[in-house]
């Protein structure tokens, strides 16, 4: 007996189709602009194929994500498979598979700006998102972005900005919204950014303060006035 | 305490990342030098005199590296390391953005060491602002006649292209790097044949980090012995240091190689805030395993860091204080490493995996005694069985939290599931729960 494919799964694959071959360039519309771009990267090395990821990030800057669309044409333009195109642009994490927004937010959570607190301030600024409904941003937590001297921060569109605190979400998450420029004069590439002083940079709380653990307190009290599960029916 | 700031020395001063600037404070001078006055035999001799080890991790002497480029006519390559992805690390961010041809001219220095006449610098996509100014650079460099054909009218002809990648930490791995460049997915591939024989395009490939091709530029502008001067034993030169996590003043610190770990973090970086002591730190980025307390005053060289079962990496120092509980740390870094491992081997891709999930367990509560154990041998399992040190990086520091601190695992494991315990507890309702308190249980 077959169980049922989960949800997804049974429209993925299309079994009974040929695999797509590389596309014929005259069938394939490719934007001028594309075309030339992506030519251009490809003159730049000794073979063509180098130019892949040059080529997928120039398309998904236009397409917003790397579409089925946006795939064709590259291939179109690359004269590669569009599978071959779809299995590089699913291995990077910058290359978006689905339409979650044409910008990006990434919160840097990794080891340094763990130590510092990152964790709230992402929640913050989902929180702050989700109130001030942010549409059209690809907003999440990122890997280690190389900044740890700033930590926690923030990559917005390419654009550094840094140390964070959760009271910053509501100005990066309306900025964004208006299409402003988030935290000006706070950011890595702005003309005199500095460091705070050492004060003013004191690492928040642990990122789970009640589950510490060797010579902590617990937060028993609290657990014991959870009211009784049948008050809440 | 102060610095010894060699790489670094004019990093403040105001417009650097232009030509013009960075050519009336001496640059470009030893690209002359090296191109009109010395042979590739001779600049590749002296930088192998310099010991200058490579400053990306692994730390291989960057001289023995280009010595292995077979000579011949065939094309050869160079790389530069650009792709910053260590969590901790973040020197090649500065140096790109504020001293970009101190790079451009390490890389011609180091393609007339390998003989080599097409140059990449494969940096990471994160790092946009930095990749303009690489960008704008190179073709300042272009214009000036440095880069392109037969260089100043000498035999040596170089072009450079600036190759940004699209976030996957693997891609710093030289192999992995190799297979991004030529358009794929960023596989590490099977050594040997080392990228020295066949690398980029099946062709001999010198690749090299940002911060190792910036010296070079100085021990061709100022001689392998100067160079020498800085260190201790084998550690020759200086190191900019990235100190970040519960430090006060967090950046980048040139050092010179061989000063006691705790002026480093104590004089340098400020410690860790007031009132709260060191637990542990990571010496060289989060791949390398972590060292306590009592080896702060060892020497902060390659050799010190080997022998006290850690490494030097990247020298990116992450220093950890009392108040953090390193379960949720080490589940963070094991997350890392599960999200960026490229699946291809199998101990890495599980490993990362079920530490995950065994870390997850201990977090919330349903650990057992067994699981640590497990832990453990999930680690000893990944060491050395994969083709890149991907897995290795997150089983070594692990693994090293583990052994100095199997005592707060324990703890923590027993406290999680107390609490937990208590949480079920206050489901039950008032009345049973009062019960179960009396009868002493919680």
């Amino acid at each position: 007996m077959t169980r049922p494919l989960p949800p997804g799964w049974d429209e993925a694959v299309r079994l009974e189709e040929d695999p797509a071959t590389v596309p014929d360039p005259a069938s394939v519309d490719v934007p001028a602009d594309l075309r030339a771009e992506i030519e251009g990267y490809m003159a730049k090395y000794p073979e063509r194929h180098s130019a892949t990821l040059p080529a997928l990030g120039a398309a998904q800057r236009r397409h917003g994500w790397c579409s089925p669309e946006a795939i064709q044409q590259v291939a179109a333009v690359m004269q590669v498979t569009p599978a071959f195109l779809s299995s590089v642009a699913t291995f990077y994490d910058m290359l978006r598979t689905q339409p979650i927004g044409s910008r990006s937010l990434y919160v840097c959570t990794s080891v340094a700006c763990h130590l510092r607190n990152a964790k709230s301030v992402f929640d913050a600024i989902v929180a702050q998102a989700a109130e001030q409904g942010l549409e059209d941003v690809d907003l999440r937590e990122f890997e280690c972005l190389g900044a740890c001297d700033m930590a926690p921060m923030a990559s917005i569109e390419g654009r550094y900005v840094g140390p964070l605190d959760e009271s910053d979400a509501v100005e990066i998450v309306r900025a964004l919204k208006d299409g402003h420029e988030v935290l000006p004069g706070r950011g890595l590439p702005d003309p005199g950014f500095a460091l705070p002083a050492a004060s003013e940079q004191e690492p928040g709380p642990s990122e789970e303060p009640d589950v510490h653990p060797a010579g902590g307190t617990w937060a028993d009290a609290e657990i014991l006035d959870v009211p009784p599960a049948e008050e809440e029916e | 305490m102060a610095e010894t700031r060699v790489l670094l020395a004019n990093i403040d001063e105001p417009g650097l990342h232009t030509i013009s600037v960075y050519e009336r404070l001496g640059g470009y001078r030893a690209m002359r030098k090296a191109l009109l006055e010395m042979t590739s035999d001779e600049v590749l001799k002296e930088l192998e005199d310099s010991g200058l080890r490579g400053r990306g991790g692994a730390g291989f002497a960057m001289g023995k590296k280009a010595s292995f480029i077979p000579k011949g006519t065939m094309d050869k390559y160079l790389c530069c390391n650009a792709d910053e992805s260590e969590p901790g690390a973040f020197k090649d961010r500065l140096l790109m953005q504020k001293n970009p041809h101190l790079l451009i001219e390490g890389c011609i220095i180091g393609s007339i060491a390998a003989g080599a006449n097409k140059g990449f610098i494969f940096i990471r996509g994160e790092y946009t602002t930095q990749a303009n100014i690489l960008d704008a650079a190179v073709a300042e460099a272009y214009d000036r006649g440095f880069l392109g054909e037969r260089i100043l009218g000498s035999e040596h002809s170089f072009d450079l292209v600036v190759h940004r990648g699209q976030g996957a930490y693997i891609c710093g791995e030289e192999t992995g790097l190799l297979d991004a460049l030529e358009g794929n997915r960023g596989n590490p591939r099977l050594k040997p044949p080392f990228p020295a024989n066949q690398g980029l395009y099946q062709g001999p490939t010198l690749i090299n980090n940002v911060e190792t091709l910036c010296n070079a530029t100085l021990i061709i502008d100022k001689g392998a012995e100067w160079f020498r001067g800085y260190g201790q034993g084998n550690s020759t030169g200086t190191k900019i240091v990235s100190v970040s996590g519960n430090v006060q003043r967090p950046g980048n610190y040139e050092i010179e190689l061989g000063i006691p770990v705790r002026d480093v973090i104590y004089g340098l970086a400020g410690g860790p805030p007031e009132g709260r002591e060191l637990k542990c730190f990571f010496p060289g980025g989060s791949s390398a395993p972590v060292l306590t307390k009592e080896h702060l005053d060892l020497p902060f060289t390659y050799e010190a860091m080997a022998e006290a079962g850690s490494m030097l990496g990247t020298a990116s120092v992450i220093v950890v204080d009392e108040s953090q509980p390193l379960v949720p740390l080490a589940l963070r870094l094991a997350e890392f490493y599960r999200h960026e491992s490229c699946g291809k081997c199998v101990p890495c891709r599980e490993g990362t995996n079920w530490t995950v999930k065994t870390l997850e367990r201990i977090d919330e509560g349903e650990g057992t005694p067994m699981d640590l154990d497990i832990l453990e041998e999930v680690q000893g399992n990944i060491i050395g069985n994969c083709l890149c040190v991907l897995g290795d990086s997150m089983a070594m520091p692990v693994a090293s939290m583990l052994k100095h601190f199997r005592a707060e695992f324990e703890e923590h494991m027993e406290a999680a599931r107390r609490r937990r315990h208590l949480e079920d507890m206050a489901t039950f309702g008032a009345g049973e729960l009062a019960a179960v308190q009396e009868a002493g249980a919680v």
